[in-house]
């Protein structure tokens, strides 16, 4: 059972193949067996899965269950579960059980989807080998000597591992998109605003955006339409209708117009990676596709703008983690002074403090207009680039990221080295645009990954091309070795 | 040499908004701590703000009331500061475009002149909690209550325009009157509801450079406001004229041991990094929102006085004592409405009432004594049917809760006499058994006899135990008098 899509599922589910909790206990003893090896989940919630399908099975019997009814999935642990810990991958809230669920959970749980458990993530979501966690790291299941990539390398891991058929996460810089490549699995970072931030941890709260990890585009299609709505919790919540991701599916690719930024086959890109992308949007020009080269001038401007923004925001939206409240207070501080200090520097990893030191200096008087302003300006460039490109194109295309899963430890000691890592996610982050990676290729018997980036909104279509490339290709249901 | 004193002052005003300004708890004053904060005001993970639109609608509406700019798009910042009554790391507020631009207040002096003071800006804000180090807290810790967390604020920041604590002090008043006439505030100061931040130098008389100025902070009483500032100025005074410098400081005044200290230097003061918040859009405010708002807002203080002025002949004093209060304002004018005695009334509500609310510490919506009682009782000295001295009889027997004017005087019988065929017996019953004061009366020259009468009168009023109408005895007394020379 743990080979079928989620499309597979919700059919053999509504046609009463097998029941939820049938296919939850399934799950659940894979992850007891397997998870050892991967890491790739923190808290497993397995008492109250089997009790949330047993009511999916009662929904089910009714005959009138939503697609995701008696789905098994697991969240990143960066949203927050009622009553189940939420640790964001962090010392700092090792202890931290919500009171509340984050909307994405609470549209999964209203639609009757079981979540399994929570997975690992790079600590606060600072980091893309899934390394930063004060869980320890994921293990890319396809080589378990590398990174499954971050932040949300453990959902990636956990499909990638079949421990699950699909799971949340979020996208900060490449967080949903780079760890996808890195497993093999599809995954998609919606258009800022389109799905609710309530209760999901902020990082950088002007480039989070939470989105669905799964094998296919069609299951991330099915997750889409429950996780997007508007909500009134959430500001930047955009009031727009959702449509139906799934309805578009089977359009055809013929005279779609794809954009091929020029300056996202530069140097620093591994040549099987290029090769694999360049033929996979040969195989879509076959279809009947356009390909088109376009530029985007400002790109190589997007990671050192994304390193003043997202850590500025970050270290504003990481002070509240201070002793006080809840979460880690150290033992036995002197005054006030000495439990903030020590809370906050026994609490958090090197990573996040690397980052909140970044963004405070970046903030601070006499800095602001040079590191801040300046970096919201080329955010202003970098949406012009884009707006500019979907004047001629309907989707862009290109590598997710430079090169296949690389080992543990690689890039530990160069931050920089780890930061270009997102080099072709980051700048669909500052625009707010939607992004997605599909498997496309292997390279040194691991996964390669195609980027889609959508105009705002555009989804459906990115769904549409992603699921007509699956239907001609099968690198989404390869698997590695172990399964 | 002389000084000139210096005085800007930054005003907090809370906002009577039912919930916070980011989250839908409530606002209510004096709960149990920590009763009023939901998980957005504990600032816990994943939650994020919803801006209240009514605390903007007040914004507005003080901008309005001041003749200010409205900013049609105004932009949240975060404030970046760490203390354990501010659980977010970062207060919520506004910088470089806050919701209201430049506007001027006029404020009235002692002197009878009127003086304008200009205010910069007025922003939006939330409040912080509050830190208690006292009470039976265990191993010396510290109490944080967060149930003021959220509250909405304008914080108005006035130019330093000010050259005296009276004018300081006529200028807070000012606010608070406005505040309170539109209903964007409840004025209650010793809840902490307006609190002031006093900014003073002084300077040499004539110079037209600033001097440096200290900043005392979180003042929640006029008097203590006054105090603090006069103090303030003779200390940076005597500071120059020994031959020091004022220093750039923030100082706490205590309103109730009367000293005042230094907070922190500007050395040490945070560099708060603020930056755009994230998590809230740019609020957009269109101008039939705006005209909205301006048709509804309630008559202000300056527009109240004149009206009192013109409407019910007022003096310009007693209208803008009763003009600066709104509550004080209804009061007055029902019992204007239901005695038709415009100056009675004013009387009446300024002294007796004023005097007994003041030193039971209740306001206007708080009397004893309704508004309806009062004008019953007014109604009743207008028609001579009491005295003035009968009157406050009357009052404080209503104050009581006796019951109404006219019940009171039939109970206590302290209706006037003012039938001229009973004061005209009681006059002539005195003038037969006073023929010694009648004699003396005749015998004396004309310049001298008025003087004499008020001896007749304190008979007379004796014999009448206090009831005959005055101005009748009076009038039959010269009659009868008049009738013997």
């Amino acid at each position: 059972m743990h080979n079928y899509t989620i499309a597979e599922l919700v059919k053999g589910l509504q046609n009463k193949e097998f029941s939820s909790v049938e296919l939850t206990q399934h799950f659940l003893d894979r992850i007891c067996q397997l998870n050892d090896d991967y890491n790739a989940i923190i808290t497993i919630t397995g008492e109250q899965a089997l009790t949330a399908a047993a009511l999916a099975d009662k929904r089910l019997a009714s005959g009138d269950a939503p697609a995701m009814c008696g789905v098994p999935i697991l969240h990143k642990d960066i949203f927050c579960t009622d009553s189940v810990r939420t640790s964001c991958g962090s010392k700092m809230l090792d202890s931290f059980i919500p009171p509340y669920n984050a909307t994405v959970v609470e549209n999964f749980a209203r639609d009757g989807a079981i979540m399994l458990g929570k997975t690992n993530m790079d600590e606060f979501a600072m980091g893309s080998s899934n390394e930063t966690s004060f869980y320890g790291p994921v293990k890319n299941p396809w080589a378990t000597d590398c990174v499954p990539g971050g932040s949300s390398g453990g959902s990636a891991a956990a499909i990638a591992a079949r421990l699950a058929p699909g799971a949340t996460a979020t996208d900060t810089g490449g967080s949903i998109r780079q760890p996808a490549a890195l497993c093999g699995i599809s995954g998609l970072k919606p258009t800022y605003g389109r799905v609710s931030r309530w209760g999901m941890i902020a990082f950088a709260s002007s480039l989070d955006q939470a989105g669905p990890m799964a094998r296919t585009a069609e299951d991330c299609a099915i997750m889409l339409n429950c996780m997007a709505s508007f909500d009134e919790k959430d500001s930047t919540s955009v009031e727009q209708t959702v449509p139906d991701y799934t309805a578009s599916l089977g359009n055809s690719v013929k005279g779609v117009k794809i954009g091929i930024p020029k300056e996202y086959f530069s140097e620093g890109l591994h040549p099987g990676t290029e090769l694999a992308v360049r033929k996979a949007m040969a195989q879509l020009e076959a279809q009947g596709a356009e390909l088109i080269e376009i530029s985007l001038p400002s790109s190589d401007l997007s990671v050192p703008a994304y390193y003043v923004i997202a850590p500025a925001e970050a270290s504003a939206n990481l002070s509240r983690f201070d002793g006080v409240k809840y979460g880690y207070r150290c033992e036995n501080p002197k005054d006030l002074q000495d439990m903030y200090c020590r809370s906050r520097s026994e609490g958090f990893g090197e990573e996040v403090q690397r980052r909140i030191l970044i963004g405070t200096y970046c903030l601070s008087a006499g800095y602001y207009d040079a590191y801040y302003g300046k970096a919201q300006k080329v955010r202003q460039l970098i949406q012009q680039d884009f707006s500019e490109a979907f004047k001629s194109v309907d989707l862009i295309m290109g590598p997710t990221c430079p090169s296949p899963a690389f080992k543990f430890g690689a890039k530990g000691d160069d931050p920089v080295a780890m930061y270009l890592e997102d080099i072709y996610t980051i700048a669909t982050n500052l625009a707010g645009l939607p992004g997605m990676s599909v498997p496309c290729g292997m390279v040194e018997d691991k996964p390669v990954g195609l980027q889609i980036i959508g105009n705002y909104f555009d989804e459906a279509r990115m769904l549409n091309v992603a699921h007509q490339f699956q239907q001609i290709t099968d690198w989404h249901h390869q698997a590695p070795e172990a399964m | 040499m002389n000084w000139e004193t210096v005085i800007g002052l930054e005003v907090h005003v809370q906002l009577a908004t039912k919930t916070k300004i980011f989250s839908a708890a409530s606002t209510a004053f004096g709960a149990t701590p920590n009763s009023q904060a939901c998980a957005i005001d504990l600032a816990m993970p994943g939650t994020l703000p919803v801006l209240n639109k009514q605390a903007v609608n007040y914004a507005i509406m003080f901008g309005l009331a001041i003749d200010a700019e409205i900013c049609q798009e105004s932009v949240f910042e975060r404030k970046n500061y760490f203390y354990p009554d501010l659980p977010k790391g970062y207060q919520t507020t506004q910088l470089e475009k806050p919701i209201v631009g430049p506007g001027s207040v006029t404020i009235q002096l002692a002197d009878g002149t009127e003086k304008s003071i200009r205010i910069h800006h007025a922003h939006l804000e939330e409040d912080a909690g509050k830190s208690t180090h006292e009470g039976d807290l265990p191993y010396g810790m510290s109490g944080v209550d967060l149930n003021r967390a959220g509250t909405p604020l304008i914080e108005i920041v006035s130019e330093p325009d000010m050259r005296s604590a009276e004018e300081a002090i006529a200028f807070a008043k000012k606010l608070h009157s406005i505040v309170t006439s539109i209903n964007i505030c409840d004025g209650e100061m010793s809840q902490g509801s307006m609190r002031f931040d006093v900014n003073v130098s002084v300077r040499p008389d004539g110079s037209s450079t600033l001097g440096t100025r200290t900043e005392t902070k979180n003042l929640n009483s006029f008097k203590f406001m006054e105090e603090a500032i006069e103090r303030e100025v003779e200390r940076q005074i005597d500071l120059i004229e020994d031959g020091g410098t004022v220093a750039q400081e923030t100082r706490l005044y205590n309103g109730d041991t009367k000293v005042a200290k230094s907070m922190r230097s500007k050395e040490e003061a945070n560099d708060y990094r603020y930056f755009p918040c994230p998590d809230l859009l740019p609020v957009l405010v269109s101008d039939e929102a705006i005209d909205e708002l301006r048709r509804s807002l309630p008559e202000l203080p300056d527009a109240r006085q004149k009206r009192f002025v013109s409407e019910y002949a007022l003096s310009d004093y007693d209208s803008a004592t009763i003009a600066s209060d709104s509550n004080m304002s209804a009061f007055f004018e029902t019992v204007v409405g239901d005695s038709n005695h415009a100056k009675l009334a004013a009387n009446w509500v300024m002294g007796e009432l004023s005097g007994s609310l003041n030193n039971a510490g209740l306001g206007f919506t708080e009397s004893p004594v309704s508004a309806q009682q009062l004008a019953g009782m007014v109604a009743r000295i207008a028609d001579n049917s009491i005295s003035g001295k009968m009157a406050k009889q009357v009052f404080e027997a209503m104050w009581l809760g006796e019951g109404t004017a006219d019940e009171i005087i039939d109970a206590k019988g302290l209706k006037q006499v003012s039938d001229s065929g009973a004061l005209e017996k009681i006059v002539v019953d005195v003038l037969a058994a006073n023929a010694v004061m009648v004699e003396d009366f005749i015998n004396s020259e004309e310049s001298k006899r008025k003087k004499k009468l008020g001896g007749f009168m304190g008979q007379i009023m004796k014999a009448s135990k206090g009831q005959a109408n005055p101005q009748q005895v009076n009038q039959i007394l010269l009659q009868k008098l008049n009738e013997l020379l």
